[in-house]
C-alpha cells in the first residue's frame, strides 16, 4: 500500500513538473489577486497592513481552489482513473496521494510564497513568520477539501462553479482559525497558539474525512 | 420483513402518506394557531426589548428546525449510502429546499430582530456565521442534484455532500458556547434546565413543535411530489424505448 502510495505520488509530481504551467499559473493568479486589492481599496498604507492577513488567506483559498479544479479530470477522462479503481490498492489511499501531489504542488508553495507577497500590502514583519506556519498548516486542509471537491464534480461539464460553492463553506473555519492564529499578535488577547491548535484539529479532521468521501465520489463515477 | 422496510416500499409509503397527510396539516395549523395566540397576544412583552420580543417565536423554532432537517437530510443519506435505498435519496432531496426555507427565515427574522436591538442588521460572529455557512451547504446540496443528469449518481454524490457538510450542525449548536458572540447562549436545550421563563417557553416551545409538524406535513408532501416525477421520468424513458 505504501508502495502504490509512493508511485502515484512519484507518477504525478513528475507530470506536474514535467507539464509545468500548474505551480507558475497559481502563484501568478495569487500575485493578480494582491496586486488588485490595493487598487480596489486604494493604496491607504495603514488600511492594507491591517487587512493584509485576512486578504492573503482569501487569495490563498481561492488559488488553492482554482488549481485542484481538474486535479481527477485528466485521469477520469484518459481512464487511469478506471485502473486505479480496478487495481488492489484502495481508491482512498490514492486520494490520499492525489491529494498530498496537490498540496506539495500548489497548497506548500503558495504558503510560502503567500507571506512574502504580504510586503506588497505593507504585511507588518513580525507577522511573515506565524503567517507563513499557520498557511503550511492550513493549506493542508485546503488540498485535501479541495480534492474532495474536484472529486464530487469530475465528471460534470460545469464543475468550476459549483466546486467553489460546494467547498468555500467548508473553508470558512480554515480561514478564520488561520487569520486568528496570526491576527492575534495585533490584539490584546493572544490566542494565536490556541487558534494554532484548532486549525491542526481541522487538517486532521479533513485527513480522516477527504479520502474516504473523494473514495466513494470517483466510485459513484466509475459505475 | 422488518417495519422500516415494510414503509420504505415507495407504493406503500404513499398509501400511509396519504392517510397520514391531512392528520398532520390539522395538527400544524391547530399548533401554529396555539402557539401564536400565546407568543404574540398572551405572553408578555420583555421589559428591555419591548414587543420586538415577539420575533423570537418565529425566529428560535425556525433556526432549530434548520438544524433538525439538515440532521434528518444527512440521516437519509447515510441510509441511502449504506442500504442503497431510494426512498431514502427522495427523502434527503426532498427536505432540501424545506431546510433552506427555514434556514432563510431564521436568518432574515434574526436579522430584523438585530436592528433595534444590536444596532445593526448582520455581525460576523460565529453564530450567524455558522448558520450562513448552513445555508451555503443547503444550497450546494441542491446545487449537486441540479448539476448531475444520472438521478442515481445525484443521489450518491448528493448523499456524500450532505454527509461531509454535517460537520457544521454541532458547530453552529455549540458556536454560542465555544465562542464568545454576539448571539446570546443556549437558554432552553442546556444542562441544568432552561433559563428562560415559563411565559415565554410555553409559546416558544408549542412553536418549536408547530415548526416540526410543518416540516413533516410539507416533507411528505414533497416526497409524494419526488415519488411521482420519478414515475413520470421513467414512463417517459419507457415510452421513447431508452429503458425497457
Amino acid at each position: 500500500m505504501t508502495s502504490a502510495f509512493m508511485s502515484i505520488l512519484k507518477r504525478d509530481l513528475t507530470l506536474a513538473f514535467r507539464q509545468g504551467g500548474g505551480i507558475g499559473t497559481a502563484i501568478g493568479f495569487f500575485l493578480t489577486v494582491v496586486v488588485l486589492l490595493p487598487l480596489g481599496l486604494g493604496p491607504d498604507q495603514n488600511l492594507l497592513s491591517r487587512i493584509a492577513p485576512g486578504a492573503l488567506w482569501i487569495a490563498l483559498l481561492l488559488s488553492v481552489l482554482l488549481s485542484a479544479d481538474k486535479l481527477w479530470q485528466a485521469d477520469y477522462d484518459d481512464g487511469s482513473l478506471e485502473v486505479m479503481a480496478l487495481s488492489d490498492t484502495p481508491l482512498e489511499v490514492t486520494a490520499l496521494a492525489k491529494a498530498s501531489v496537490h498540496w506539495l504542488t500548489s497548497g506548500l508553495p503558495l504558503a510560502i510564497a503567500a507571506p512574502l507577497l504580504g510586503f506588497l500590502l505593507n504585511l507588518d514583519t513580525a507577522l511573515v513568520l506565524p503567517l507563513m506556519t499557520a498557511m503550511v498548516t492550513g493549506s493542508l486542509a485546503l488540498s485535501l477539501l479541495a480534492s474532495l471537491g474536484a472529486a464530487i464534480t469530475v465528471g460534470l461539464r460545469q464543475g468550476g462553479l459549483l466546486v467553489s460553492l460546494l467547498i468555500l463553506p467548508l473553508y470558512v473555519p480554515v480561514m478564520i482559525f488561520g487569520v486568528l492564529s496570526t491576527s492575534g499578535f495585533q490584539t490584546s488577547i493572544d490566542n494565536s497558539g490556541t487558534s494554532l491548535l484548532i486549525l491542526a484539529a481541522i487538517v486532521l479532521v479533513a485527513l480522516v474525512v477527504s479520502p474516504f468521501a473523494s473514495a466513494a465520489a470517483l466510485r459513484s463515477y466509475l459505475r | 420483513m422488518s417495519s422500516i422496510e415494510r414503509f420504505a416500499n415507495p407504493t406503500r409509503f404513499l398509501k400511509l402518506q396519504a392517510a397520514v397527510q391531512p392528520w398532520v396539516w390539522a395538527i400544524t395549523i391547530a399548533l401554529f394557531a396555539i402557539g401564536l395566540y400565546l407568543g404574540l397576544v398572551r405572553s408578555p412583552t420583555d421589559y428591555q426589548q419591548g414587543e420586538t420580543v415577539r420575533i423570537m417565536y418565529v425566529h428560535v423554532p425556525a433556526a432549530w428546525s434548520a438544524l433538525m432537517v439538515y440532521s434528518v437530510m444527512a440521516l437519509a443519506s447515510i441510509v441511502a449510502i449504506v442500504f442503497r435505498h431510494p426512498l431514502a435519496d427522495v427523502a434527503a432531496r426532498a427536505a432540501a429546499p424545506i431546510g433552506a426555507c427555514f434556514c432563510f427565515l431564521s436568518l432574515a427574522t434574526g436579522s430584523l430582530w438585530g436592528k433595534p436591538m444590536w444596532g445593526t442588521w448582520w455581525v460576523w460572529d460565529a453564530r450567524l456565521t455558522s448558520m450562513f455557512v448552513l445555508f451555503l451547504l443547503y444550497l450546494g446540496y441542491m446545487a449537486v442534484w441540479q448539476a448531475i443528469d444520472d438521478p442515481r449518481r445525484a443521489a450518491r454524490v448528493a448523499a456524500i455532500v450532505a454527509i461531509v457538510g454535517f460537520i457544521n450542525v454541532p458547530i453552529v449548536k455549540f458556536s454560542v458556547d465555544w465562542w464568545y458572540s454576539l448571539h446570546q447562549p443556549a437558554s432552553v436545550f442546556r444542562m441544568g434546565g432552561p433559563t428562560i421563563h415559563k411565559d415565554l417557553l410555553m409559546p416558544l416551545l408549542v412553536m418549536g413543535l408547530a415548526y416540526t409538524f410543518l416540516f413533516l406535513a410539507l416533507h411528505l408532501k414533497s416526497m409524494r411530489t419526488e415519488i411521482g416525477a420519478r414515475r413520470i421520468r421513467q414512463a417517459e424513458l419507457a415510452q421513447t424505448g431508452a429503458i425497457r
